[in-house]
C-alpha cells in the first residue's frame, strides 16, 4: 500500500504528461504482482470500490477525538479523505500495514459489517498517505489527473510495447493483469486478444502541411470525406457482445444505449458520434448533453438524439476487414451500413474532386447542409489498410481555416510545471459598450498555448511591467485604447453561451499572433463576434 | 499574592516583564530585549541592550550588520543572568542553531517562553530541553491535529528517490534560510548525499555561518552555470519565493520542492505549484505541542501565536487553564 500510496500522492501534484508516465511506469516495475495490477486497475478505473460512504467515515473519526477539533480540521484542509487521513489516531504497531491486494481480496469477500470494522482496522495500521490513499480508493474515484489512456501507455512502457497492442489486448485482460506483465517483461506469451466485443486502436490522421505535402500526392490516390464535429467511436456487435468505444478504448455503451442496440448485424464500425435532429447535424454542445452521464433516461435520449456517421468497418462478421484496403472497405461499408437501416447509424459520405484545388474550393466554401459545420477535411489512400496508430502518409487532415479575432489581453496568471514562473495563462477580451455607452472590455475567452517559449518571454515581461491588479496568481494587466496588449486569437467554432458574461464561448481558442504593433484602441468589438454566430449556419 | 501576569504580559512590542523592564522577541524597537532565536519576527534590530545566545548574536550582526543594537549580551545555555531581581535562563529550544528558550524566574515563579521550538532531533542545533514551570508559553503555528510531521529522513528519501527517477531534471528545493536550508543539507548529507548542493546567493552566508558554528555542510557551489543541462539530476536549494521566480528559468525543467510544515496539506501545495512536498518543520506539530504540554503539566498555558483556538480547546479538554495572549507580528507563512 506504501507504495502505491506514494504513487497517488506524487500523482496529485504532478502536471506534466511525461513525469506522470515515468511515475506509473517505474511504480509497475517495482511493485510486485498482484498489487501492480489492482493498482492499474484502479488507474485505469476498471477498479473502484463504494465501500465507505462520507458518512461513516465521519462517525468513525469523531467517535475517535473530540469532534469541534475535528470540524476545525475539516474546515481547515477542506477535503474529507485528507483530514480523516491526517488525523485518525494511528495505532503504531497495532497491525501490519496491508497491501492493496490484500485490501481487495478482503474487501470482495466482506459483509457490509465486516467491511466497517476492516477499514477502521486498516486506517489505525497506515501512515497518513496510506490512509489517504485507501479513502480515496474506498470512496470511489482517484481524481489523480490520470485519464485511463496514459495509465495503459505506462504499462505499455514496462515492456516497452506499443500501446495499441496492449489497448486492443485490454478488454480480453482482467485485473490484476498477471499475464498481461508476464508478456511485457519477457516471461510470458502474449495474452489472446481474441474475445469477442473488444476495442480495435483506431487508426489516426496526420495534419497535412498544405505548402509541402499536395506537390507529391496524387488526387486520384485518394477519397475525400468531411471531418465531422463530433466524438470518434467504436461501435461493436460481436459474438453477441455489444459495445461502444472511445477513440482510447474506454466503454461508453452505458451512455448511449440507443447506439449501442443500433447495430443489428455482427460487425465493428468506426465512425463519428454526433447528434442528429432531423437529419441535420446539431452542435458539439448538443453532444456535451449526452456525454459524461452515468444514467440516461427517456426525455434526454428524446431531446439529444445521437447517432454514428460511418466512415470505416474494421470486422465484418467474423471477419476481420482490416488488412483489407480502404476502397474495399469502403465498399463493404456502403452496404453493411445500408443493412443496418437504422436512423442511428448513417454513411460519411465520400466528396468527390477531381483537382486538389477543386478540393481547397470546396474546403473554403462547403456545400449547404451538414458540410458547413465540418472541421474540414479527411483525405483517405484508397489503397490503405486499417492500421493502429498515426502511420506516416496514409491518411491525412485537412482543417479548416481557425476563425480569427483581434483581442485584448486583460489578465494573466501564472502556469503550472515547467510554466511556474511565467504568467503563461492568458484571458482576453473585445470591446463592447457597458449601461453608460462608455467602451468598455469584455473577457471572451482565456488561451494558454499557441507561442513559443520565446514569445512567451516577451508577455510575460510585458505582464510584469503593465500589471495594474493582483488577485492571488492573477494579475490584471493595463488594457486600455492606447496601451495594453493585442493577440490575434485563433479558434474553431463559436456559441452562443449564457454562462459567459460576453454571451458566446470560443472552441479551442489559442494565441495566433502577438500584435505588438498594434493599438488595444482598434482590436475587435463584441459585435463582430456575434456577426460571425450568425454567418454560421442554424443549428 | 504574586500573579503570573505581574511578571510576563502583553503589550503592543511584545511580551513584556515588568520587574525586569524587558521584552521577550518585540516587534517594536525597546531599550531592553532577550532574543529567542534569529528568525526576522522574533529578532529585529534596532532595541538598546539585547540578551540572546552567542549564536542568535551571530545570525543577528549577519542579518542587520553588527551594530543592530547599542549593546549585545551572550547568553550560555543554562547560565542565569540577573535583571533587577529577575533571572532569566537561556534553554536549547531545538528550532534553529542558537534558538532559546526564555526561562524567566521570580520570587519563587517560574515562567517559560519557549519562543519557536520542535521537539525532535535536529542536527544543526541543541534539543529542547523541557523545564518545570507554572506557566508554559507556547507558539502553535502548527495547532492543529492535522499536522502531524512525518520522520524528515523519510522525507529526505522522498527526495532522492525522485532526484533517481527524474536523472535530466533538477529538484529545486525551497528552504528558509536561517535553519531550514541547512538542516536540509545535512539530512541529505546523513542520507549519503555527497555530491555538491547548488544554493541560491541567498543562502550563502548564512551557510558560512553554520559552517563556522561546526555544522559541516559537504561541498556547496553558487546555483550559477553556464549551461542548463549541468544542472540536471542535480539538487539546488533556495528560499522559497525564489523557487517561482525568474530567477528558477535557469534550471532544466525543474521539480519544485518545499519544505515545510505547510506542505503537509495537499491544496497548500497546489496553490504553491509545488510538485513535491516535503513535510519538514522546525515547529513542533500537534503531537509535539500536546505531549509538551502533557510533560511539563504546568500550572497554565499561555499561547503566543499559531493557531491557538485548537490547542486551548485541547488545553480545555485535558483540564490544563489556558488562554490566547494574541501576540501580532510573527508570521507563521514561510518559516514552517
Amino acid at each position: 500500500m506504501r507504495a502505491f500510496a506514494e504513487l497517488l500522492d506524487r500523482l496529485s501534484l504532478t502536471g506534466s504528461r511525461n513525469a506522470k508516465l515515468v511515475l506509473v511506469r517505474d511504480y509497475l516495475r517495482q511493485a510486485p504482482d498482484p498489487d501492480r495490477g489492482w493498482a492499474l486497475a484502479a488507474l485505469t478505473g476498471d477498479l473502484a470500490f463504494d465501500a465507505a460512504k462520507p458518512g461513516f467515515i465521519r462517525r468513525a473519526v469523531e467517535a475517535r477525538m473530540d469532534p469541534q477539533l475535528f470540524r476545525w480540521s475539516y474546515d481547515y484542509v477542506g477535503d474529507l479523505a485528507e483530514t480523516v487521513a491526517l488525523v485518525w489516531p494511528g495505532q503504531p504497531g497495532a497491525n501490519r500495514e496491508p497491501e492493496l491486494s490484500e485490501v481487495v481480496d478482503a474487501l470482495r469477500g466482506a459483509t457490509r459489517a465486516e467491511v466497517q470494522e476492516l477499514i477502521e482496522g486498516w486506517l489505525d495500521a497506515l501512515a497518513p498517505t496510506g490512509r489517504w490513499a485507501l479513502l480515496k480508493l474506498l470512496t470511489g474515484g482517484l481524481r489523480v489527473g490520470l485519464s485511463a489512456r496514459l495509465a495503459k501507455q505506462a504499462a505499455a512502457d514496462v515492456g516497452p510495447a506499443p500501446v495499441a497492442e496492449v489497448e486492443e489486448l485490454w478488454h480480453a485482460l482482467h485485473a490484476p493483469y498477471e499475464d498481461l506483465f508476464a508478456w511485457l517483461e519477457g516471461r510470458g506469451e502474449r495474452p489472446s486478444a481474441d474475445n469477442p466485443g473488444r476495442f480495435r486502436p483506431a487508426m489516426l490522421a496526420q495534419a497535412i502541411d498544405a505548402a509541402v505535402d499536395f506537390d507529391k500526392l496524387d488526387p486520384a490516390d485518394h477519397a475525400a470525406e468531411w471531418k465531422w464535429d463530433g466524438i470518434r467511436v467504436q461501435l461493436v456487435n460481436e459474438g453477441g457482445v455489444r459495445r461502444l468505444y472511445t477513440r482510447t478504448g474506454d466503454d461508453i455503451s452505458r451512455t448511449f444505449p440507443d447506439i449501442v442496440e443500433a447495430l443489428s448485424d455482427e460487425g465493428v464500425i468506426d465512425g463519428e458520434l454526433l447528434v442528429i435532429r432531423d437529419g441535420k447535424v446539431a452542435s458539439f454542445g448538443d453532444l456535451q448533453q449526452r456525454l459524461n452521464r452515468k444514467a440516461v433516461d427517456a426525455r434526454l435520449l428524446a431531446a439529444f438524439p445521437a447517432a454514428i456517421r460511418a466512415y470505416d468497418l474494421l470486422a465484418e462478421g467474423a471477419r476481420d476487414t482490416r488488412a483489407l484496403s480502404f476502397a474495399e472497405r469502403r465498399a463493404r461499408l456502403v452496404a453493411f451500413v445500408a443493412r443496418q437501416a437504422s436512423p442511428r447509424i448513417d454513411l460519411s459520405p465520400l466528396q468527390p474532386f477531381d483537382s486538389w484545388a477543386a478540393l481547397a474550393a470546396l474546403r473554403a466554401d462547403p456545400p449547404a447542409g451538414d458540410p458547413r459545420v465540418a472541421e474540414g477535411l479527411m483525405l483517405k489512400r484508397w489503397d490503405s489498410i486499417y492500421q493502429a496508430g498515426r502511420p506516416k502518409g496514409p491518411w491525412f487532415k485537412w482543417k479548416r481555416d481557425p476563425m480569427l479575432i483581434d483581442a485584448v489581453l486583460m489578465y494573466a496568471q501564472r502556469g503550472h510545471g515547467k510554466r511556474s514562473s511565467f504568467y503563461s495563462d492568458y484571458t482576453f477580451g473585445v470591446w463592447t459598450r457597458d449601461e453608460g455607452g462608455l467602451r468598455i472590455l469584455t473577457p471572451v475567452g482565456k488561451a494558454y498555448f499557441g507561442f513559443t517559449d520565446e514569445e512567451l518571454k516577451g508577455i510575460d515581461k510585458f505582464v510584469r511591467e503593465n500589471t495594474v491588479g493582483r488577485f492571488g496568481p492573477v494579475r490584471s494587466v493595463r488594457a486600455e485604447p492606447h496601451a495594453g496588449l493585442v493577440f490575434e486569437v485563433a479558434f474553431e467554432g463559436l456559441q452562443r453561451s449564457s454562462r459567459h458574461k460576453s454571451g458566446v464561448a470560443m472552441r479551442f481558442p489559442r494565441i495566433h499572433r502577438i500584435r505588438w504593433d498594434k493599438p488595444p484602441g482598434e482590436a475587435d468589438d463584441l459585435t463582430g463576434l456575434e456577426r460571425m454566430l450568425e454567418r454560421l449556419p442554424e443549428l | 499574592m504574586i500573579r503570573p501576569q505581574d511578571l510576563l504580559c502583553p503589550r503592543p512590542e511584545g511580551l513584556y516583564c515588568p520587574p525586569g523592564d524587558f521584552y521577550i522577541d518585540p516587534v517594536r524597537p525597546v531599550a531592553r530585549a532577550v532574543i529567542t532565536h534569529g528568525h526576522a519576527d522574533h529578532a529585529r534590530a534596532g532595541h538598546g541592550a539585547v540578551l540572546a545566545t552567542a549564536a542568535t548574536l551571530d545570525i543577528m550582526a549577519e542579518r542587520y550588520g553588527s551594530d543592530f543594537a547599542s549593546a549585545r549580551q551572550a547568553g550560555a545555555y543554562g547560565e542565569a543572568v540577573a535583571r533587577d531581581g529577575v533571572e532569566v535562563t537561556l534553554v536549547p529550544a531545538g528550532h534553529v542553531l542558537g534558538s532559546a528558550q526564555a526561562v524567566v524566574r521570580w520570587k519563587g515563579l517560574t515562567l517559560v517562553v519557549s519562543g519557536d521550538y520542535k521537539r525532535r532531533r535536529d542536527p544543526t542545533c541543541a534539543a529542547f530541553e523541557p523545564v518545570p514551570c507554572d506557566v508554559f508559553i507556547t507558539e502553535a503555528t502548527f495547532g492543529l491535529p492535522v499536522f502531524r510531521h512525518p520522520d524528515d529522513r523519510a522525507e529526505i528519501a522522498r527526495l532522492l528517490r525522485s532526484v533517481a527517477q527524474f536523472p535530466e531534471r533538477c529538484h529545486l528545493v525551497g528552504a528558509y534560510a536561517l535553519g531550514k536550508a541547512q538542516r536540509i543539507i545535512r539530512l541529505l548529507r546523513e542520507a549519503g548525499w555527497d555530491k555538491t548542493i547548488h544554493v541560491h546567493g541567498a543562502l550563502e552566508r548564512l551557510n558560512g555561518l553554520y559552517e563556522r558554528h561546526g555544522i559541516d555542510l559537504g561541498p556547496l557551489a553558487p546555483a550559477t552555470s553556464a549551461t542548463k543541462q549541468d544542472f540536471a539530476g542535480q539538487i539546488v536549494i533556495a528560499p522559497p519565493s525564489a523557487t517561482q521566480d525568474r530567477w528558477s528559468r535557469r534550471f532544466p525543467d525543474p521539480v519544485i520542492a518545499f519544505a515545510s510544515g505547510w506542505m503537509q496539506v495537499r491544496a497548500r501545495a497546489r496553490q504553491r505549484g509545488v510538485e513535491l512536498p516535503l513535510v519538514i518543520s522546525d515547529h513542533a506539530d500537534w503531537d509535539e505541542l500536546t505531549a509538551t504540554v502533557s510533560e511539563l503539566k504546568p500550572g497554565e498555558l499561555w499561547i503566543t501565536h499559531g493557531r491557538e483556538e485548537a490547542l486551548a480547546r485541547w488545553c480545555e479538554l485535558q483540564g490544563v487553564p489556558a488562554r490566547a495572549l494574541a501576540l501580532v507580528g510573527y508570521e507563521d507563512e514561510d518559516d514552517g
